[in-house]
């Protein structure tokens, strides 16, 4: 997360620089500002709980595997149902899959899925969003009514159609869960276009000679930036649920890949027959890695906002 | 103002349109259609082309468009083929169970929520705001199906509190079924309200006419409940508004966990089964909801805050 900002921001500086007068003082002031932004950051006990959990949980689903080392594709059907100890750790499931190997499986399709979608929806939500606050007038009306009849349908119906037509695998499902969700940072990047746009340095493009895009994406995107990451840092929370909600009703991914949703789902099939293992820690991770995304957002947020203010 | 409620009408006509148009070649989209769906995948190419000229299927798309606009614009939602039957004959009674749960579930959570987010915002970073926040995050990150099933489990099948909700049944002749859906959806919507009532108190209790009405030395009650809520207040009506497609996006999964016959458990059986003309239906009646509530709360918004001034 903080890697791109960073760049961003070095960018602003050279490219402001020239036209900014006392220069020398302003290629100073970005490092300050991000600095300051990461003490408001680091200022809630949550967002650094949130961060450390994400790079754990990474870890878990990464690295994890090549530690506890399980059998995910073909499976002695005897193990159905093991308790958890022993050699499985977290016992198995129905079909004698090692639940906690599962899981670590399992969260690297929720985690892809998650991370790619709020990627892929934000950039093109940004582009779109910028591109209609710039423009302007017919172009820029149309375009958010565009972005208002997405809205206004409810998102789990249109994934629902969206899946009965193609079938779903991990590619397909970032694809349709971008699809729904790209509006929200469209209108946001849209409204901060149209604030950022009449500032001087982006005027100064303009007398400069420099072009639209030049503008759009060198001068007005880069401070857009920190909208467009908080914004996505909810949306891989939203697009985890999204994929649990849709592995529920049963238009999940197919098997034998598995989500932690689809997990969850199937274990609440056995919900009382004490089978815990296939229930809590699936549903524990799904909770636990949306809240933390969601504290990390709100963190982002409140440092966005403190870099603001004192623009 | 007549002006912007002009304009304001338009771009819903606009959006409407959009929305149709969409929902329209999305669902055609559906491989094989409505004709596979209602004849089974053994027909034969002749009983598929006659049974597609008696309904007007192999008309091309634009045509079939319109004359099913035509039909819209007469309250005809459409003629379920698989059921023999208007769609509005299931779909009506399943609109109205949604709505009793919707607004119910939803007014839950507003009742919680502003008074919690008033609360946690007038005493922030207490014990209680820190508790409050994190059960939110909570209602944020939990899938909705979980939290159900979880309820269930534990006050419908462990503790014999609430019976389970009955189909075959009248819904009002089994209020106390209705509690755990209901409480389901007022957790999710609370952890919304709260947050967002939390955050815009804060807003307002460092404005100017705060200190104004301090100075002038109103007594705290009255700072907060005479002047801060109330203009606290005035964005939850336009999030209200804003976030109706979430509210009927999130009774898909509590309608299928608690198996209560509303709209998103007949879109789901709808889309199980192919039924186009039913999913066509829902979708459509649910933004027309949607966009109509929506044009309500920017019209209430206008007239509730005087600071607003559309041209």
């Amino acid at each position: 997360m903080a890697i791109p900002h960073t760049e961003m921001s070095g960018a602003v500086v050279t490219e402001a620089a020239p036209t900014a007068p006392g220069g020398g003082q302003i290629s100073a002031k970005p490092r300050s500002l991000l600095r300051r932004g990461w003490e408001v950051f680091a200022e809630s006990k949550l967002a650094l709980a949130g961060s450390g959990f994400v790079i754990f949980i990474v870890l878990f689903c990464w690295v994890g595997p090549h530690i506890y080392v399980t059998q995910q594709v073909s499976t002695p059907i005897e193990n159905a149902y093991c308790t958890p100890g022993g050699a499985h750790l977290l016992g198995c499931d129905n079909l004698g899959y090692d639940t906690l190997g599962r899981l670590m499986v399992a969260g690297q399709n929720s985690l892809t899925v998650g991370l790619l979608a709020a990627a892929v929806a934000c950039t093109f939500g940004a582009i779109y969003g910028a591109a209609s606050g710039f423009i302007g007038g017919l172009v820029d009306s149309l375009m958010m009514r565009i972005v208002d009849a997405v809205l206004s349908i409810p998102y789990t119906l249109v994934i629902i159609v969206l899946v009965v037509i193609v079938h779903p695998s991990t590619l397909t499902m970032i694809g349709f869960i971008a699809l729904i969700y790209w509006p929200q940072p469209a209108r946001l990047v849209r409204g901060e276009t149209l604030s950022l746009r009449t500032r001087e340095y982006v005027q100064a493009v303009k007398v400069a000679g420099g072009g639209r895009s030049r503008a759009m994406f060198r001068h007005i995107m880069p401070n857009a930036i920190g909208v467009i990451i908080v914004q996505a840092t909810f949306a891989v929370a939203d697009s985890i649920l999204i994929l649990s909600l849709l592995g529920f009703l049963g238009f999940g991914l197919p098997p034998p890949t598995t989500d932690w949703g689809s997990m969850l789902s199937q274990g609440l099939n056995f919900i009382n027959l004490g089978y815990w293992w296939l229930i809590y820690p699936a549903g524990l991770l799904i909770i636990m890695t949306c809240v933390s995304f969601n504290f990390i957002g709100d963190a982002l947020r409140d440092a966005v906002e403190s870099r603001l203010h004192r623009r | 103002m007549t002006g912007y409620l002009i304009r304001r009408f338009l771009q819903t006509i606009v959006v409407t349109i959009l929305v149709t148009v969409g929902t329209f070649s999305l669902l055609h989209a559906i491989p094989g259609g409505e004709i596979r769906a209602i004849l089974g995948v053994r027909a034969t190419p002749a009983m598929i082309a006659s049974t597609a000229k008696q309904w007007g299927f192999d008309q091309p798309l634009y045509v079939q468009y319109s004359k099913w606009l035509w039909q819209l614009l007469h309250g005809n939602f459409g003629y379920d083929i698989s059921v023999h039957a208007p769609v509005t004959t299931l779909m009506v009674p399943a609109a109205v169970r949604t709505i009793v749960l919707a607004v119910t579930g939803t007014l839950l959570g507003l009742v919680v929520g502003i008074p919690l987010g008033i609360y946690q915002a007038v005493h922030r970073y207490t014990a209680v705001d820190n508790v409050a926040t994190g059960i939110s995050f909570i209602g944020y990150g939990a899938p909705t199906f979980f939290v159900g099933l979880l309820l269930i489990n534990w006050f419908s099948v462990e503790v014999h509190l609430f019976p389970l909700y009955n189909n075959a049944n009248p819904l009002l002749s089994q209020p106390t079924a209705l509690v755990l859906p209901v409480i389901t959806y007022g957790f999710v919507a609370f952890a919304l309200w709260s947050r967002f009532m939390r955050s815009s108190v804060m807003d307002n209790i460092i404005q100017d006419y705060v200190r104004t009405a301090r100075s002038k030395g109103a007594s705290e009650r009255r700072v907060i409940w005479g002047h801060v809520f109330r203009n606290s207040l005035i964005p939850v009506v336009t999030l209200l508004g804003l976030s109706l497609p979430a509210i009927l996006s999130g009774a898909v999964a509590i309608e299928v966990v608690f198996n209560y016959p509303g709209m998103g458990l007949l879109f789901v059986q709808s889309a199980l089964s192919t039924d186009i003309q039913m999913m066509l239906a829902i979708t459509v009646l649910t933004t027309l909801l949607t966009i109509v509530g929506n044009l309500l709360a920017d019209v209430a918004y206008a007239v509730l805050d005087p600071r607003v001034r559309y041209t």
